[in-house]
C-alpha cells in the first residue's frame, strides 16, 4: 500500500457546483440501472426463455404428426402416467407428513428438535443420485430389506414402488419447509384462548391454524408437485429404465435423446415445459394471494 | 372462599417460579396481582386457568379442588396479554367461538353475541377482522369473547399492556365498571401499581414466586408488610441511613429505610414551623409535574424526594431548604415497621 491513509475529499472544497454534481450522479444512476436491467433481461433471455422456445420449436420441426406420434406413443403415455402417479403420491405423502412434522416443531417443546428441524433438509442437500442409491443399497439385491422384500414377494428397486419412493424422497422438505416458519411466527397465543374455550384439537387445526397457513401450504404443494414431476436422478438410478413400467416422462427423454430421436425427445419434453409454466402461473397467483391475506390479517 | 390456592409450587427447569403460594379470593372481588416482571404473577393465572400444571399444592375454584380438571372445563374466562384474538375470524365469529364449541342454538348465539356486544361497546363492528381494529376495540372484544360462555371467573393477564397511556386509563374506568356490574370475581395480572390501585378491590403483591402481601389498596400503602411490599409501593425511595436523621434517632434494631415523597414536608429555611425537627437539605432538581412540583434534595448524602405546590414560592437548585420527615418506613430482612419523628411527638405533647 503506498497511501495507507488516503484523505478523503471534502465535499465543500470540491471546486463542481453542487447540482451539477448531482445531475452527473443521477445520470450514472439512471445508466447502472439500465446496464443492470438489460444485463437481468438477457441472461433471462439465454439461459431460461431461448431454450424453452428451442424445444417447442424442435418438437415441431417435422410436422404436427411427428410430434403428436411422439406423444401419443404407449411409452410416453405410460411415462407420464407413471410420473403423474408418483407426483400425486409425493405430494399427498410429504403434505401429510409436512402438515404433522410443522405442528410438532412450532408447538411443542422437546429436545432434539433442532437436529429433526436440520433432518428434513437432508433432501435439499444430498444429490439426488446418492439418494437413489440409497434405496439400492437398503431395498436391491445387496441391500439389508433384501431378504425380507424377497420372502414377502415384494419388488421396490427396479419397480413402481422404489421410483416412488425416490421421488417422494427428494420432494419430502417441500411442505415442511413452507409450514414451519409460518407457524413458528403464529406462535400458539390462539390456539390456547381456543383450547381454553374447549375446542378440540380438530376444531382449533380448522378454523385457527389451517387458514393461517393455507396459502403456504399450497405454495408448498406446488413447489413439490413441480420438483416431483421433473425429478430425473434418484429416479433414474431405481428405475431400471424398463420401458412401460418404471419409465418416468423424464426418464423416457432421456433414453428417445440416446436414440438419437431428438424430435420426439423434445415433443415430450414439451409436456413437461407445458406442465412447469402452468405450475408457474399457479405459483405467482398463490404468492400474491398469500401476500396479500397476510399483508391484512398479520397487523 | 371461592378461589384458593394452598402451597402451589411450580419450577421451571430448577428455577422456581411460583414458591409455596397460598391465598384466597372471595366471591365477587376485582383482584389484582401486582409485582415486577418475572415475579410469578402470570404463572399463577396460567395455573389457576389449567395452562400451567403445579409441582405441588391444590387449587380450589367455587369449593372443588381443580387440579385435575382440564383447563377448558374450569369455567373461566380468560383474557391474553395481546388479546390472542383469532385473525382469520370477525369479531363476532371471535365473540361466538366459546358458544360455538359448546353447539348452542344459531339464534341463542347470535342474541348473545349482541348483548356482548352491546355491553362492550362494538355495535357496528361485528363484521369487522381484528387488524381492522384500534387496541381499545381489540381488548374490548377479547374481553366480550372471554365473557361469552358465562365463565364464574374471570383473568386478565396484563390487560392494559398493549394499550397507549392515553386510552389505558379510560379502559381502566371502564373494565372496574363492567365488571362489577356483571359481578364476576376477577383477577388481573399488572406490572403498574397505580393500575393495581385504582382498578383492583384488593391487591396482592407478588415478588420471586412468593406472596409478599395481601390487602385493600389503601392498607398496602399504609402498612406494608414485608420489606419489598415497603420498596414497591409509592413512589418508595431506599435511604442509606436513618439513624443521624432528626427525630430517628432512637430506632433500633432496623438496618435500612425507605421514604415515600407524600411523608416529607420541604420548606424554605425559616418558613418551617418544625424547625426543630427537621433537617437542612440542598435543592438538587426541580422537576414541573403539572399539578405538583416534585423537588430532589439532598440531606446528608442522600436524595430524597418531595411533591410542592405550585402555588408556594419557587424553589431553585442549589438552594439551601428545611426537609421535614414525618415517617419512615424502617426494614429488615423480614420485618417492616412504621416509625415516626420522634421529636415531632414531644412536641405535640408539649404544646397540648
Amino acid at each position: 500500500m503506498s497511501d495507507p491513509n488516503p484523505i478523503p475529499p471534502n465535499p465543500a472544497s470540491i471546486p463542481q457546483p453542487a447540482a451539477a454534481a448531482r445531475n452527473t450522479a443521477r445520470a450514472q444512476g439512471r445508466t447502472a440501472r439500465l446496464v443492470l436491467i438489460a444485463l437481468g433481461v438477457l441472461f433471462i433471455l439465454v439461459m431460461l426463455v431461448l431454450p424453452l422456445i428451442t424445444v417447442c420449436v424442435y418438437a415441431l420441426k417435422q410436422g404436427w404428426d411427428v410430434f403428436s406420434n411422439a406423444i401419443t406413443d404407449p411409452y410416453a403415455i405410460k411415462a407420464l402416467q407413471l410420473t403423474l402417479l408418483a407426483t400425486a403420491a409425493a405430494v399427498i405423502c410429504n403434505t401429510v407428513f409436512g402438515l404433522f412434522a410443522s405442528w410438532t416443531i412450532s408447538k411443542f417443546h422437546f429436545r432434539g428438535k433442532q437436529f429433526l428441524t436440520t433432518l428434513i433438509d437432508i433432501p435439499f442437500a444430498i444429490s439426488p443420485v446418492i439418494a437413489g442409491l440409497v434405496f439400492i443399497l437398503v431395498f436391491g439385491r445387496i441391500g439389508w430389506a433384501y431378504d425380507f422384500l424377497q420372502a414377502h414377494d415384494l419388488k421396490v428397486v427396479f419397480a413402481v414402488p422404489g421410483v416412488i419412493l425416490a421421488t417422494i424422497f427428494v420432494t419430502f422438505p417441500f411442505v415442511a419447509r413452507e409450514l414451519i416458519p409460518l407457524m413458528q411466527a403464529q406462535g400458539s397465543d390462539e390456539e390456547e384462548a381456543a383450547a381454553l374455550m374447549g375446542a378440540g384439537w380438530w376444531t382449533i387445526y380448522r378454523k385457527i391454524t389451517l387458514p393461517h397457513i393455507k396459502w403456504g401450504l399450497l405454495y408448498g404443494i406446488i413447489l413439490c408437485t413441480a420438483r416431483a414431476l421433473g425429478e430425473f436422478g434418484a429416479v433414474s438410478v431405481v428405475s431400471g429404465h424398463l420401458r412401460g413400467k418404471t419409465n418416468t416422462l423424464p426418464l423416457h427423454i432421456e433414453i428417445l435423446f440416446s436414440e438419437f430421436q431428438l424430435t420426439a425427445a423434445f415433443a415430450v419434453s414439451s409436456i413437461l415445459v407445458a406442465a412447469a409454466i402452468i405450475i408457474l402461473i399457479l405459483r405467482n397467483i398463490v404468492e400474491f394471494k398469500g401476500r396479500k391475506e397476510e399483508h391484512e390479517h398479520v397487523r | 372462599m371461592y378461589v384458593e390456592l394452598r402451597q402451589v409450587d411450580k419450577a421451571f427447569k430448577g428455577y422456581k417460579a411460583l414458591d409455596d403460594v397460598s391465598f384466597s379470593i372471595e366471591k365477587g372481588k376485582l383482584v389484582g396481582l401486582l409485582g415486577p416482571s418475572g415475579s410469578g404473577k402470570t404463572t399463577i393465572l396460567r395455573t389457576l386457568a389449567g395452562l400451567v400444571h403445579p409441582d405441588s399444592g391444590d387449587i380450589y375454584i367455587d369449593g372443588q379442588r381443580v387440579n385435575d380438571v382440564p383447563a377448558s372445563k374450569r369455567g373461566i374466562g380468560f383474557v391474553f396479554q395481546n388479546y390472542a384474538l383469532f385473525r382469520y375470524m370477525t369479531v363476532f365469529d371471535n365473540i361466538a367461538f366459546g358458544l360455538t364449541v359448546e353447539k348452542k342454538d344459531k339464534a341463542f348465539i347470535r342474541e348473545r353475541v349482541n348483548q356482548l356486544v352491546d355491553l362492550v361497546g362494538l355495535q357496528g363492528l361485528q363484521s369487522r377482522y381484528p387488524h381492522q381494529l384500534s387496541g381499545g376495540q381489540k381488548q374490548r372484544v377479547a374481553f366480550a369473547r372471554a365473557l361469552a360462555p358465562n365463565p364464574h371467573l374471570l383473568l386478565l393477564d396484563e390487560p392494559f399492556a398493549a394499550i397507549d397511556a392515553k386510552i389505558r386509563k379510560e379502559l381502566r374506568l371502564w373494565l372496574r365498571e363492567t365488571i362489577s356490574s356483571l359481578g364476576i370475581t376477577s383477577i388481573f395480572v399488572t406490572h403498574d401499581q397505580d393500575e393495581a390501585v385504582e382498578v383492583a378491590d384488593e391487591i396482592i403483591i407478588v415478588n420471586r414466586g412468593r406472596i409478599e402481601q395481601k390487602g385493600n389498596p389503601a392498607d398496602i400503602y399504609k402498612e406494608p408488610s414485608t420489606p419489598f411490599a415497603a420498596q414497591f409501593i409509592g413512589e418508595s425511595s431506599v435511604l442509606a441511613h436513618y439513624r443521624t436523621l432528626k427525630g430517628f434517632e432512637s430506632y433500633e434494631g432496623y438496618d435500612n429505610a425507605v421514604i415515600r415523597p407524600e411523608l416529607i414536608q420541604i420548606a424554605k429555611l425559616g418558613k418551617q414551623p418544625y424547625a426543630h425537627a427537621s433537617e437542612e437539605g440542598t435543592v438538587e432538581d426541580v422537576f414541573f409535574r403539572g399539578s405538583l412540583i416534585e423537588v430532589h434534595v439532598n440531606v446528608q448524602g442522600m436524595r430524597l424526594i418531595g411533591y410542592r405546590s405550585p402555588e408556594e414560592a419557587a424553589l431553585a437548585p442549589g438552594e439551601p431548604v428545611s426537609v421535614l420527615i414525618y415517617r419512615l418506613y424502617l426494614y429488615n430482612e423480614d420485618k417492616v415497621r412504621l416509625a415516626e419523628n420522634a421529636r415531632l411527638k414531644d412536641e405535640n405533647t408539649v404544646f397540648i
